[in-house]
């Protein structure tokens, strides 16, 4: 198996975009990391993209063609587009099918984007399209949205570990805090504490404000093999491992609601891939889909013991210089969750912190990222580690 | 509003109507919802009906004040995950005062109406869930 390498990367704008469509989201977003890592298009061996849902959100299926055929690798040179769904771990997965291609010698050049649209649709409908991550037999039909299945994670782990609304909502404050300083996010806004629990109930004891938004936005990186990626650019990053794991589709069947399994399982295997522990990560993007996400990403990936996620947070030990810091970015809940998009996008924060390119939100000497990207309420998990070091 | 389709529906009717899962002889695992396939031992599994009794209690529970499309008319609603006596969790409401819901609380089961498609469409019935000392409701 070859090592692989990220040789460049670019994320469009995300939020409300009115005035732009699937395609054009999709477009930038390739044709920025085809630029930034300065290849030509028929160099370009095969594309990967992750897309929830276009079939809802758009009403556009095929879409591993429409994005090749408006990214100009349709017409003569035919360049192989598949798409990856996996509900909002689909830009994960993308991006691991592209290291795969890359790592087995098949592909030397390869795209893995991610893209979603969600506001060409009424937000009930955003929301019912979302809900298909779920089990819609057996949960979805009793009247179950996302939002709820994460409040009754965070009910669960108030009642098991002490948690508190207060510390679930440090999460988006911290979240808010570090989004202010990435030119991409959706909110720039800052919150307090206190606003996030003024903000209205969605499914208790989730406020508004504990949950990320809805979101049209893509990203991309071409990944090329470390033997090569010199060729390139001065500053590849290297893929030290991918990793995924599945567990139950519904939550009700899970071993323990208060953790994600399958981020335990993916975790573990990604620091087996890279050698690595917990202690070795400078940065992490975990998916904070719902505050209680986060908590309960950093308890599952070993930055915290079961249950003091939240007592973690509080301290402080996730902002930005402090002992790990978790979404730089801002996370889904500021920079947005445009849902296939999202876990490239993680990966690009990732390379621009190692790069040093992260402005006002760098992690100093950040030489070791992780990104964990979810699907559903953890029936699919996926987490990379990438490193300046081959 | 749509719930899902006739067909779709019908199909479990009697699993949703009745709480009739499966139970796997090889293992003695049961299944609500159903599987056909054991995931203890697979393959080799042995897998027959089985009618639960209902009987559970209350794992952790929400409060859904923004609905999920088709139930805008029922918010606020508890929605929770509900432990069988025999073992497997499922996802329903559970027809309480909220302030009285805690998670623990005993419940039963009770026949109750999900939903309709329409005004002239059909009505989805399905197995929600009431504490078993009625004065909490």
């Amino acid at each position: 198996m070859r090592d692989v390498a990220i040789i460049g990367v670019k994320n469009t704008s995300f939020g409300e975009q009115w005035d732009r469509s699937f395609r054009d989201v999709v477009v930038e977003a390739g044709v920025g990391a085809v630029g930034d890592a300065g290849v030509v298009g028929e160099k370009i061996d095969s594309m990967f993209v992750g897309n929830m849902s276009g079939g809802q959100f758009v009403e556009q299926e095929h879409i591993g063609a429409l994005i090749a055929d408006y990214s100009g690798l349709s017409k003569d040179i035919h360049v192989p587009s598949t798409r990856v769904e996996a509900a909002c771990a689909s830009g994960g997965l993308a991006l691991r099918q592209g290291i795969y291609a890359v790592a087995s010698g098949m592909d030397d050049i390869v795209i893995a984007a991610g893209a979603e649209k969600m506001t060409d649709v009424p937000s009930p409908k955003a929301s019912s399209a979302l809900a298909a991550a779920a089990d819609r037999e057996w949960e979805g039909i009793m009247g179950a949205t996302f939002p709820g299945l994460y409040a009754m994670i965070a009910r669960l782990h108030m009642h098991k570990y002490g948690t508190t609304s207060e510390q679930l909502a440090e999460v988006a404050v911290k979240n808010h805090h570090n989004g202010q300083h990435n030119p991409i996010a959706q909110y720039k806004s800052q919150i307090t504490v206190e606003s996030v629990l003024k903000s209205i109930m969605v499914a208790d004891p989730l406020h508004i404000f504990d949950c990320s938004p809805i979101t049209d936005g893509a990203s991309a990186v071409v990944l090329a093999p470390a033997d090569v990626a010199h060729e390139y650019t001065d500053t590849p990053i290297y893929v030290k491992a991918t990793a995924q794991a599945s567990d139950t589709i519904a939550l009700h069947d899970r071993r323990d609601i208060t953790t994600l399994d399958a981020s335990v399982a993916a975790g573990k295997r990604a620091y087996e891939m890279a050698k690595m522990k917990p202690k070795d990560i400078d940065l992490v993007e975990v998916h904070d889909c719902f505050t209680i996400a986060e908590i309960c990403a950093i308890e599952d990936l070993g930055f915290a013991k079961k249950g003091e996620g939240g007592i973690v947070t509080q301290n402080g030990e996730t902002e930005i210089g402090a002992r790990i810091p978790v979404n730089t970015s801002g996370g889904l809940k500021s920079c947005g969750h445009p849902v296939g998009a999202t876990g490239v996008k993680q990966a690009v924060e990732i390379v621009e912190q190692l790069r040093g390119e992260a402005g006002k939100r760098q992690v100093d000497g950040a030489e070791v990222g992780m990104t964990h990207n979810v699907g559903g309420s953890g029936a699919t998990a996926v987490v990379h580690i990438f490193s300046r070091d081959r | 509003m749509i719930i899902m389709s006739v067909p779709r529906f019908w199909r479990k009717q009697i699993a949703r109507y009745n709480l009739v899962g499966t139970h796997c002889k090889k293992c003695d695992e049961y299944f609500y919802p159903p599987r056909n396939m054991c995931p203890g031992c697979r393959r080799e599994g042995e897998i027959e009906d089985f009618k639960f009794s209902g009987n559970g209690e209350v794992v952790t529970f929400t409060v859904i004040h923004t609905a999920a499309e088709g139930f805008e008319g029922q918010t606020p609603y508890v929605l929770g995950i509900i432990k069988l006596e025999e073992g497997p969790s499922l996802t329903s409401q559970i027809i309480c005062d909220a302030k009285n819901v805690e998670i623990g609380m005993k419940v039963r089961p009770v026949f109750r109406k999900l939903g309709q498609a329409g005004e002239r469409g059909m009505i989805y019935y399905g197995t929600k869930f009431v504490p078993e000392e009625s004065e909490k409701c």
